[in-house]
């Protein structure tokens, strides 16, 4: 489903990825573990192509994300390519990011309506549904300032959702939210796992999650993979030195 | 000098006739540097090519020079390119060109002050461009700096007066003209003076209610 081909990427002089070539099968969910700074956010935002990739190609479902073929060259992707291609892919972010000058609804038809075209009527149904999912239909004519950081990253997954993505990428969703919200949140995305075949990107520093949701956890330090395998193996009998030392840092707390 | 009731009254309606072309030169001008001023944020915002360093040199010059310069060349020189204009429409050419490029200052930091998030948002979602900017970010910059524009309307109105240069019958023209008539300044000179107040000020409370209300940038 998702093909990193030696992907670089540099900020300026800082090497943030370097040669990075991994695959993510469709339905797998795959968590990104590593030091912050390792290049795992940026991952997600090169899906999302919120960042251009300086070296290598990305492929999504078989076709090229971050560049496009013109004449049978590959040139990097323009806006209208991208958009094309990124229709297929959904973001849940740290802040939310709710669009605050519209209500639940708004936010969750926007998408929906404007860029799949669905008729209104369609688009709410679906809007209903999802926060049906996320238990929040009763706020559905509320602005998303009137919701607490829990109930609002819910509505964010549902935003993300009512777009009908193939892939789903989660930026430390639970990051921001008050420790006793963290739990709702993370049992939706964990119903959402089990019920739908969406291929999921998750960075995440909840370890607890991320071992009994990912098919998969790769360790990153210093803009590459160091390590790739299955949460049981990885979080009990990790191959790496650095990872035994990010994890026992992490697990510490 | 003596103030006369009589004489003062007696001028009121026609320095009245003047204030409304004041406030329509006002109401039109301000109109127009409304929208030249989001069109020229957005077309900077946006990087738009040509149309961008083209906005920018014109923002750049038309800001240092003098809005009595600019009424001139509007209503002098425009003429010898066949392009001919009453008073009032070349004034409120004037005042909306000279304002526009300060509302698309205001239009920029209102603009600036809607969190990256918000356009990532908008990119997850795959929104085309017109709506990332009608939809999500000017719903959200605009309100905003809504104080800041009414900042400007009430300063053009008070620059208004200028226009008496290329004949624009507003109310200062008028007070002129009735001094001219009977050799009394201080009647017409002082109703026009207070006129002004009566409106820049209760506008000027207003604004700042509404800053209240928005917050500021």
């Amino acid at each position: 489903m998702i093909v990193f081909d030696g992907v670089e990427k540099r900020f300026g002089d800082n090497v943030v990825l370097s040669e990075l070539d991994f695959t993510v099968r469709a339905g797998e969910h795959v968590t990104l573990i590593g030091p912050s700074g390792s290049g795992k956010t940026t991952i997600l935002r090169l899906l999302m192509t919120l960042e251009k990739v300086n070296k290598g190609t990305i492929k999504v479902a078989g076709r090229y994300l971050s560049h496009m073929e013109r004449r049978g060259k590959l040139v990097p992707a323009d806006e209208k390519y991208s958009r094309e291609v990124r229709k297929r892919i959904g973001m849940v972010f740290q802040q939310f990011n709710l669009f605050p000058n519209m209500t639940v609804r708004g936010n969750l038809i926007e998408g929906p309506t404007r860029v799949l075209g669905l008729s209104k009527d369609e688009a709410n149904a679906r809007a209903e549904d999802l926060l049906d999912l996320v238990g929040l239909r009763e706020r559905i004519d509320e602005h998303p300032s009137r919701l607490s950081g829990g109930q609002q990253q819910r509505v964010a997954i549902a935003r993300a959702l009512a777009m009908r993505p193939d892939v789903l990428l989660l930026d430390e969703v639970t990051s921001a939210l008050d420790p006793e919200l963290v739990a709702g949140v993370l049992k939706l995305l964990r119903d959402i796992g089990e019920s739908t075949d969406i291929t999921i990107l998750c960075v995440t520093h909840e370890m607890g999650f991320a071992r009994d949701f990912s098919h998969r956890v790769m360790m990153f330090d210093g803009g590459r993979v160091i390590e790739d395998a299955p949460p049981d193996k990885l979080f009990t009998d990790p191959d790496h030195e650095r990872t035994r030392s990010f994890l026992h840092a992490v697990l510490e707390r | 000098m003596i103030w006369d009731w009589g004489y003062a009254i007696e001028i009121l309606p026609a320095l009245l006739r003047g204030l409304l072309v004041t406030l329509l030169a006002t109401l039109l001008g301000s109109l127009l540097a409304f929208t030249l001023g989001l069109v020229f944020a957005v077309v900077r915002r946006n990087r738009v090519p040509v149309l961008d360093p083209l906005v920018r040199a014109f923002v750049e010059f038309w800001r240092s020079t003098p809005l009595l310069v600019q009424a001139f060349l509007i209503f002098y020189v425009l003429p010898g390119y066949g392009i001919t204009l009453s008073p009032l429409t070349a004034g409120v050419l004037a005042l909306g060109l000279h304002y526009a490029c300060y509302t698309s200052e205001v239009y920029r930091a209102g603009i600036d002050a809607v969190p990256r998030g918000q356009w990532e948002a908008a990119t997850a979602l795959s929104l085309p461009r017109s709506r990332v900017w009608l939809g999500v970010v000017l719903p959200q910059a605009v309100p905003r700096v809504l104080p800041a524009l009414g900042n400007y309307v009430i300063s053009m109105f008070k620059e208004v007066p200028l226009l008496l240069a290329i004949g624009v019958v507003e109310v200062v023209t008028v007070a002129q003209q009735l001094t001219a008539q009977s050799f009394s300044p201080v009647e017409p000179l002082t109703l026009a003076g207070l006129l002004f107040l009566l409106i820049s000020y209760p506008a000027s409370l207003a604004v700042r209610r509404l800053e209240r209300r928005v917050g500021v940038v």
